[in-house]
Formats: C-alpha cells, sequence, structure tokens
C-alpha cells in the first residue's frame, strides 16, 4: 500500500462533530465510520457498553452490518474470525474472564493473519469477584501475536480504533488488534470527543482486501491445514516478520492520521511528560495517566524533578523509544496495574518488559516495579507521590534497596 | 429510511436430488491427498458430502479426524474451498462466513450468488464441545448453512477415547475392560438430531445419515442445503480403528446399525418427521436383526457377556417399543395429554 504522507496537510475542518460521549461509544463511532460488517456481542462488564452503543447505531440504520448476538465468548471470537476469513471487517470484545473464555479462538487468530480488532475493556479475572480495572486479561495474549494498545481518553479510543483497522488490515501485517480500555474509567467516562466525516475516513482507511487470502469458490485455497514440524516453524517466523513490520506501518498511519485529521501527531509509541530533564521517570499506560501528570505537576511545583511516560503500543513493543526516553533518567519506576506472581524480583508485567528493554545500553537507569491499582482501585495522588519519592531515593542513592513494592495495600 | 422486521434471507442452490446412481455428477471435490485409514467411512462421508454440494461451496471443518488426516500441506484433499475450525466452533464457523459473505455481497464487495456454507465437525466436536455453539447456530434462521456431524464414536483421532457418543461398554483408551470392572463407559448415546431438531423451531431440516446408503445421504445434503436457514446433518460412520474390525466390512457395519434398530433414519423437514430407508419399514413393524449380529461383528464389544448383550437388545427394544417416537423421543406422555394430543390431531387431520 502506497503511502503518500509528503502531501499537503488536510486541515481539521468544521466537518468535524463535537459529541460527549464514553470511551466506549466513541469506538462504536470509529466503527460506524469504518463501515464495518460483521460484529458478534456477548455480555460482560464493562466492555459491553461499546456493544450496546453498536446496537443502537444498527437499530437506527447509522451502521450496516451483520450483528450477532453470540451465546458465549468463544462463539463470538469465532464467528468473526470466520467472517474475516471472507474478507468482511470485523469487531468483537470483551473483558476479565470472557476474554481468556475465548481465548482459543484468540490464540489462533494471529497464526490465520486474520486483522481482526478487539475491544479489551480491562477487568479483573475474578474470581474473587471484582469488575475493576486490571490489565492481566488483554496481557494474556502478549506472547501470541496480537497487536496491542492502551489508550488513555474517549478520543484516542476514537483515533486509535480506525488506526489500529489500517495497520491490522494492511496486507503487510494482517495481524489482530486489541484495544486495552481501562474498565469504568475509559469504558465508561464521558468526555467530548470529535468525530471526523465518513470522507475523511475513507480518505485514511481503504477497504479490507484479503486478496489472494480470501476464502471464496472463485480462490479455492486450503486455511490453517496440518502443518507439524514440517512447517510450523517457518509459519511463527512469518508473525514474527509481520510484528516486526508493524513497527514501521504504525509509523505510517500514524503520520498519514495527523496529515488527514490534524490529531495524533508526535510519537506513536509513547507520550511523554515533563521528562526533557527529568532525574525520575514514572512510567505505565492506560488511564493512570491522570492522577500520575497531576502528581508529576506537583512534585514539579516543590523542585523535584519528575517526569512521567505513556507507553501506547505494547506490541509491539517500542524497545528504541523505550530505551531513548528512558535512558537519560536516573530512576525510572513502572507502575502496573497488572500481576505477575513468581516472575523476576516478583514485579509485575509492564516492569519486566521495560527493565528487559533497557539491559542492552551501556548506562541504564535504576528500575523499580510499582504494583499499583488492582480491581480498579484508584491511583492516588498520594500514591503517585510515594511512588516519586522511592525513585527520588533511588536516584540519590544509585541503588535498588528493594525492587518491587505494592502500592496502597492495607495491611 | 426503511424500517424493516422482515428476515432477509438470501436465496439458496436450487439442488434437486439426484435422481438415480446414474445421475450423480461425476466430479469430485475431495479427492486424492488424504490420508485416512483404510475402509474409513467419515472420508466416504466427506467426498458424498462434497459432490452432493458442488463447486460453489466453501467447507469449515472442525478439529478432529477429518481435519487431521485431510488437509496435510500441499496436498490437501478439499478441491472447494476449506478452511478449519476449532474443535467446539463447527457452528459458529458457519455463522461467520455465512454472514460475512452475506454482507459482502449486500455491499456489492463479491458476486451475489448463493453459495453453500458447509461445517463439519465430529462427535467430539459437535455432541460434546461444540453442542452449545451449533445449538446457537441454528437459532440464526437469517443465514443458510449445514452442519455435518460425522459421528464415529469416539475421539478416534487421538487414540480412541470415548466421546458422549460412544455406545454403552464399548472398549476404548478411556474405558478398557479390566479384571474389576468389565464395563467402565456405561452410559448411554445422546440422541442428538432428535434434541436439535426438537429445541430449534427455526431450523427447517434435521437429518439422520448413513453412507452406506449413498444416494439417500448426498439427496439429504441436497435437501439441506437447499431448503435454506441454518440445518444439521448427523452422520453414524463405522470406523475400522475405533470400532476395531477389518475395513473391508464398514459398508456392511453402516447397514447393520441400520437393521438392527441401533441407528435410526429420519428427517424431520419443515416441522414434518418422517423415517425413510430401512428404518421407516421397522418403524412399521418390520422385525429388526439381533443387536448381537451388530455388536459382534466389533471388536470393541468383545468383552460383553450375554448379560450385556441382553442389556443391550432390551434398550434398543425399548427404544423402539416404549418411546414416544420410536428410536427418536426417549419419553410418554401422560394418559390424559395423550386424549387432549389425539383430539388436537384429529381436529387438525379435519380442518386440513
Amino acid at each position: 500500500m502506497s503511502v503518500a504522507t509528503t502531501e499537503a496537510p488536510v486541515p481539521a475542518t468544521a466537518a468535524d462533530k463535537e459529541m460527549l460521549i464514553s470511551g466506549c461509544a466513541a469506538i462504536a463511532q470509529a466503527l460506524r465510520l469504518a463501515d464495518l460488517d460483521v460484529v458478534t456481542a456477548y455480555p460482560i462488564r464493562p466492555y459491553d457498553t461499546v456493544m450496546q452503543a453498536v446496537a443502537k447505531l444498527i437499530a437506527n440504520g447509522e451502521l450496516d452490518a451483520e450483528y450477532i448476538v453470540a451465546s458465549s465468548e468463544h462463539d463470538q471470537f469465532e464467528i468473526v474470525k470466520h467472517a474475516s476469513a471472507v474478507g468482511a471487517r470485523v469487531f468483537c470484545g470483551s473483558s476479565g474472564v470472557g476474554w481468556m473464555y475465548a481465548m482459543e479462538a484468540i490464540a489462533v487468530t494471529p497464526a490465520l493473519r486474520l486483522p481482526m480488532l478487539a475491544l479489551v475493556g480491562n477487568r479483573a479475572l475474578d474470581d474473587p469477584g471484582a469488575f475493576g480495572c486490571e490489565h492481566n486479561d488483554a496481557l494474556c495474549v502478549r506472547d501470541l501475536g496480537w497487536m496491542l494498545t492502551w489508550v488513555d481518553h474517549a478520543q484516542e479510543a476514537l483515533d486509535t480504533a480506525l488506526i489500529a483497522y489500517r495497520v491490522a488490515e494492511d496486507p503487510r501485517i494482517f495481524l489482530p488488534c486489541a484495544i486495552g480500555a481501562d474498565g469504568a474509567f475509559l469504558t465508561h467516562s464521558e468526555a467530548l470527543v470529535k468525530v471526523p466525516s465518513k470522507e475523511k475516513v475513507d480518505r485514511f482507511l481503504p477497504k479490507y482486501n484479503r486478496r489472494d487470502k480470501q476464502l471464496h469458490p472463485d480462490n479455492p485455497i486450503t486455511v490453517a491445514p496440518q502443518v507439524n514440524e514440517d512447517w510450523v516453524m517457518e509459519i511463527r517466523k512469518q508473525n514474527d516478520e509481520a510484528m516486526r513490520r508493524a513497527r514501521g506501518v504504525i509509523q505510517e498511519a500514524y503520520a498519514d492520521f495527523h496529515r488527514i485529521f490534524g490529531r495524533q501527531g508526535g510519537n506513536p509509541f509513547v507520550e511523554e511528560y515533563m521528562t526533557d530533564d527529568a532525574d525520575v521517570i514514572l512510567f505505565g499506560q492506560g488511564t493512570l495517566s491522570m492522577p500520575v501528570k497531576v502528581g508529576v505537576r506537583k512534585l514539579r511545583e516543590q523542585g523535584h524533578k519528575v517526569g512521567f511516560v505513556r507507553l501506547k503500543w505494547f506490541r509491539p513493543f517500542p524497545t528504541p523509544e523505550i530505551q531513548d526516553v528512558l535512558r537519560r533518567a536516573k530512576a525510572v519506576g513502572v507502575i502496573d496495574r497488572d500481576y505477575s506472581f513468581g516472575s523476576p524480583n516478583y514485579g509485575a508485567v509492564l516492569y519486566n518488559e521495560v527493565r528487559s528493554a533497557l539491559y542492552d545500553l551501556e548506562e541504564r537507569p535504576r528500575v523499580i516495579s510499582f504494583i499499583c491499582g488492582l480491581g480498579g482501585r484508584e491511583v492516588t495522588l498520594d500514591s503517585v507521590t510515594e511512588m516519586s519519592e522511592i525513585l527520588l531515593k533511588t536516584a540519590q542513592t544509585g541503588r535498588v534497596e528493594q525492587p518491587t513494592y505494592w502500592i496502597g495495600v492495607r495491611g | 429510511m426503511m424500517m424493516t422486521t422482515a428476515l432477509t434471507v438470501l436465496p439458496t442452490q436450487d439442488l434437486q436430488p439426484f435422481k438415480g446412481v446414474k445421475k450423480v455428477r461425476i466430479e469430485e471435490y475431495f479427492t486424492s491427498g488424504h490420508r485416512t485409514c483404510q475402509g474409513c467411512e467419515s472420508a466416504l462421508v466427506m467426498k458424498l458430502m462434497a459432490k452432493a454440494a458442488g463447486p460453489r461451496t466453501i467447507i469449515l471443518g472442525s478439529t478432529g479426524c477429518m481435519y487431521v488426516a485431510n488437509t496435510t500441506y500441499y496436498s490437501t484433499s478439499w478441491v472447494v474451498p476449506w478452511m478449519h475450525t476449532q474443535l467446539g466452533a463447527s457452528g459458529s464457523a458457519a455463522v461467520g462466513t455465512a454472514a460475512g459473505l452475506k454482507v459482502l455481497m449486500r455491499k456489492q464487495r463479491i458476486k451475489e450468488e448463493p453459495i453453500n456454507v458447509i461445517a463439519f465437525c465430529g462427535d467430539g466436536g459437535g455432541a460434546d464441545m461444540g453442542l452449545s455453539s451449533i445449538s446457537a447456530a441454528l437459532t440464526y434462521p437469517e443465514y443458510n448453512f449445514l452442519i455435518l456431524m460425522y459421528d464415529n464414536e469416539s475421539y478416534a483421532n487421538t487414540d480412541i477415547q470415548l466421546s458422549s457418543m460412544t455406545p454403552y461398554g464399548a472398549n476404548t483408551t478411556f474405558s478398557p475392560p479390566g479384571k474389576a470392572r468389565r464395563i467402565l463407559h456405561k452410559r448411554w448415546k445422546k440422541n442428538v438430531a432428535c434434541m436439535l431438531a426438537a429445541g430449534h423451531p427455526e431450523c427447517r431440516y434435521v437429518a439422520t445419515v448413513d453412507a452406506s446408503y449413498p444416494l439417500e445421504m448426498m439427496n439429504r445434503v441436497r435437501k439441506a442445503l437447499s431448503i435454506g436457514g441454518p440445518t444439521f446433518i448427523h452422520s453414524l460412520d463405522p470406523c475400522p480403528k475405533g470400532w476395531d474390525y477389518d475395513p473391508m466390512q464398514s459398508h456392511e457395519l453402516g447397514e447393520l446399525a441400520v437393521e438392527t434398530g441401533v441407528w435410526p433414519l429420519f428427517e424431520v423437514e419443515n416441522g414434518i418427521l418422517k423415517f425413510y430407508g430401512k428404518s421407516k419399514a421397522i418403524a412399521q413393524g418390520r422385525k429388526r436383526k439381533p443387536v448381537r449380529e451388530y455388536l459382534l461383528r466389533q471388536g470393541r464389544f468383545a468383552h460383553f457377556t450375554e448379560e450385556d448383550l441382553d442389556y443391550f437388545q432390551k434398550k434398543i427394544d425399548g427404544m423402539w417399543e416404549r418411546w414416544l417416537l420410536p428410536g427418536i423421543a426417549p419419553f410418554r406422555l401422560a394418559d390424559d395429554i395423550k386424549k387432549a394430543l389425539a383430539k388436537s390431531e384429529a381436529e387438525l387431520e379435519a380442518t386440513s
């Protein structure tokens, strides 16, 4: 696909409509604009408000798609998987254990090279009963060939859904993509969202064309045959290569998006906040950026050189950007809304990814794991101060006294 | 904007029954390249199913023998487009494929034409793990597809483990006869076709088939694909490896299953139940062959004593003599309901 990034920028026009909507409703608007073909719904909180919004769009004739209420998450993901194989643009989603129930279908989708888009409304894997946000659900696919992105606000949710389709359906990629959206904080919180015109979206997002991989009587192929040890390694390697290519395709897509819509400029992979001269950097993904940014600003007012970096794409993991941004700091605190019991240093998932990404640097910051905000517990300003103080002390001494902290836990 | 509550169902292919073996098309759509066992009746079912459906067909196959043995990379036996689906996903695969085709035709991204969609599954994939997905699939009246369950009565590809469709008492690797317990598997086979026909009022066609009667089998596939909406066929497939018999006897065992009454052939078409083939005569009173003629030709029942054979025979007798719908519905009516229903049946007859 040729991407004309050198064309003159297209100014944002009055055709953008502003709507006060939730993160889920913003994604539903993106689906309408993307002229979605097949969507499957099954209820679980909190992701399911997106399907309620989709159902309304379909009932009102604003979106023409096959709308299928499935009988389980496994059915839900299998149905769109097969619809995608015949050439339909598809959408699906789930939360917490619902996502796990579909895991068999989810696990095989990347090898089939099907560009499914899914929303994971992040939720604790309960038991124990909990509706609140944890990232362990979506993170379960981190090794399987899904692209994974986390969004921070409703506008970014809408924009990222369009970008995700563009990247996933690029014939150089053909991989599924999941958007992580913090349960309640993003899925249900309303914000003013600029909803672009269909005409602009059509300029950005070409039709899904499966080409010679399309399942159709005119193209009688056999999909997913038995390959065993003869070919499975080559197929896995192809997945790996597609994921490596995704990096460049994501960059192209953001550049084009910025040109057409006037938003999403800057680095596609990470957002930096007050990092220029920062001695210590807090690092995290999703909606915790709000309290952390406020906390950082307050600490700056007191003269502490604290900054924040928000990760936008977890897969492909932006190693060069992480190295480039974090190498300047003396200490980095990775805030995880997840856990990874028994992992190195008993730290959490993102922490170990970041630490690994920094390892090849000759001079690298100390890295601390902060496990925080599990099950939807708020990341408070006090927590931000506490984490920053630990980092400032680490920067001062240059020593990691304790690699992992659980923040905001009673007892 | 047009307000609509009507179902929009695409037209299906007009697949008239083959009138005699000589009228069957010569082209094959399931051909060489597979590596099923000698005497595999399920491979024959695949071949007949594809032949009955013809070239404008997409076939989805859930995990099982007919996936593992038929789609070796670079030597696929499928001439029509084929895609694997997960073990419990044949229903979902059919729905997703049909929905995708439908919307792409509506949006004029592919040519509008009736394309057959068939999803097949084994007894493990269909009657065990995938039953919920099939049940759900049969409730979507706006999509045209057939789900075919090839039932060889065990997980035959993974070393012959019992499924809920394995007959009572059979020797499988999960139910070996031993010194302390001769019979480890004491469950009675589910009646999947009846369950699905009775439980899914929008489903217009459900049938049982047996590839020992190939013409009748193919014509039922053609009917299922022509009638519109979601349909289901249950095929009983003798399996030399799992049932433990000489591969040359597959055809005879398929016949014996019907002649002994173990496998009733019936179809429910637009709400009307009909027996067909030899099962029709049995339902009308023709004597069934003793089940021992069927059971003792299979090594999986070699440990059966006279007592076990008697038990099996009594169960089959009961199925034909005491069930409300012989061989199909395993219950009877209370007397008052019976009277009321007989009256309303008579009224129905009088008015029609």
